[in-house]
């Protein structure tokens, strides 16, 4: 059976209420596994606690984290420093240098538009072809669809429509995620599908975009996270 | 030769905290499709309410089966109704009411 990813559940770690009944949504729609942004100094006490409010509903949790640098400098500095303590790293590109810089580094795993800037978009053709020889994925968070209206979501569907066919030629994956901040904004994997027709990509790729490509960043970072991960094709199998 | 209309029935869960009437419903379904779509898209639809209820919240449409995924992307962009928050989740689809009514026997009225 499919297993539908949501890759970015931007719920309130502060109030773990709020968490809770956004995961049990999740599970109910029929997401197998959710990615929640977390600030980069957060307590393993509170991964603990969110840990077990996922696995309660059978629900498996990803860390994440969203960086998003002012500079291509600070993106290296803080790609150094949480790299290895998340198992997500989203770059919300408010600059092209940053944009740029991001699509070239194999730590990154995903390039998101930046949320308080919506209308600065770097992902273009030179961007696209840098990241296709690394590993990283253009995300394309669905809460910004709904939760525009009028003339915004018109230039929205036109940039995106544009940027998945960029993604599509250089094939590089595309992952959509819900970016739902409350529970009014998450939708199932198969609305998703739905929507994913606006911007013009087909039911086949859309699947990929829920399913396998999310699937695939979360398992080659476990294992590259796990202590028995040496190097790429290198894995310890006996001490 | 003349070929049959293919309809699609559409099972909708509404989730609301509030309660929204048949009216408001439909007005909030006409808004989303007019805003993706405009006009034109919308008179390829052939959207008609077939049933509405309260307990359990939920409904029926039909619509042509070419425009099955526009409907669905207009319910799933459906975020208020009447100023309130909604969200509205297709629990099943058929191209017959029995058939419909078979999928999800345990939340039709």
């Amino acid at each position: 059976m499919r297993k539908f990813v949501d890759l970015h559940l931007r719920a309130p770690i502060n109030d773990l209420k709020q968490v809770e009944r956004m995961v049990n949504l999740s599970a109910e729609l029929g997401y197998n596994m959710v990615g929640i942004p977390l600030p980069p100094n957060i307590s393993q006490e509170r991964i603990r606690q969110i840990n077990e409010i996922c696995s309660e509903v059978r629900v498996e949790f990803v860390t994440r984290v969203d960086l998003m640098p002012k500079t291509s400098g600070e993106l290296l500095n803080n790609l150094g420093h949480l790299r290895r303590k998340f198992e997500i790293v989203s770059v919300a590109c408010a600059s092209k240098n940053v944009a740029r810089q991001a699509a070239k580094d194999r730590r990154v795993d995903l390039l998101s538009p930046c949320l308080t800037f919506p209308c600065k978009r770097f992902f273009d053709y030179a961007e696209a072809e840098l990241a296709s020889k690394k590993m990283v994925s253009f995300e394309i968070d669905m809460a910004l669809i709904l939760s525009s209206t009028g003339f915004p979501r018109i230039r929205l569907l036109s940039s995106l429509r544009k940027e998945a066919a960029v993604a599509r030629k250089f094939d590089i994956p595309i992952t959509i995620s819900s970016g739902a901040s409350d529970e009014n904004l998450l939708r199932s994997p198969h609305d998703y599908l739905a929507l994913a027709t606006l911007f013009d990509l087909s039911e086949s790729y859309a699947l990929q975009a829920l399913s396998d490509n999310p699937l695939s960043i979360v398992e080659r970072n476990r294992a590259k996270l796990s202590p028995y991960y040496v190097a790429p094709g290198v894995r310890i199998v006996e001490k | 030769m003349i070929h049959p209309i293919k309809r699609r029935y559409l099972l909708v869960q509404i989730e609301s905290s509030e309660t929204i009437d048949e009216r408001a419903f439909m007005d909030a379904v006409w808004d989303a499709v007019l805003q993706l779509f405009g006009e034109y898209g919308a008179s390829q639809m052939n959207l008609i309410l077939m049933r509405h209820s309260l307990e359990p919240n939920n409904a029926v449409l039909r619509c042509s089966h070419k425009a099955l995924d526009m409907v669905k992307a207009s319910l799933a962009s459906i975020t208020q109704a009447n100023g309130k928050p909604i969200s509205f989740r297709v629990l099943g689809v058929s191209g017959t009411l029995k058939g419909l009514h078979r999928q999800r026997p345990d939340v039709q009225s």
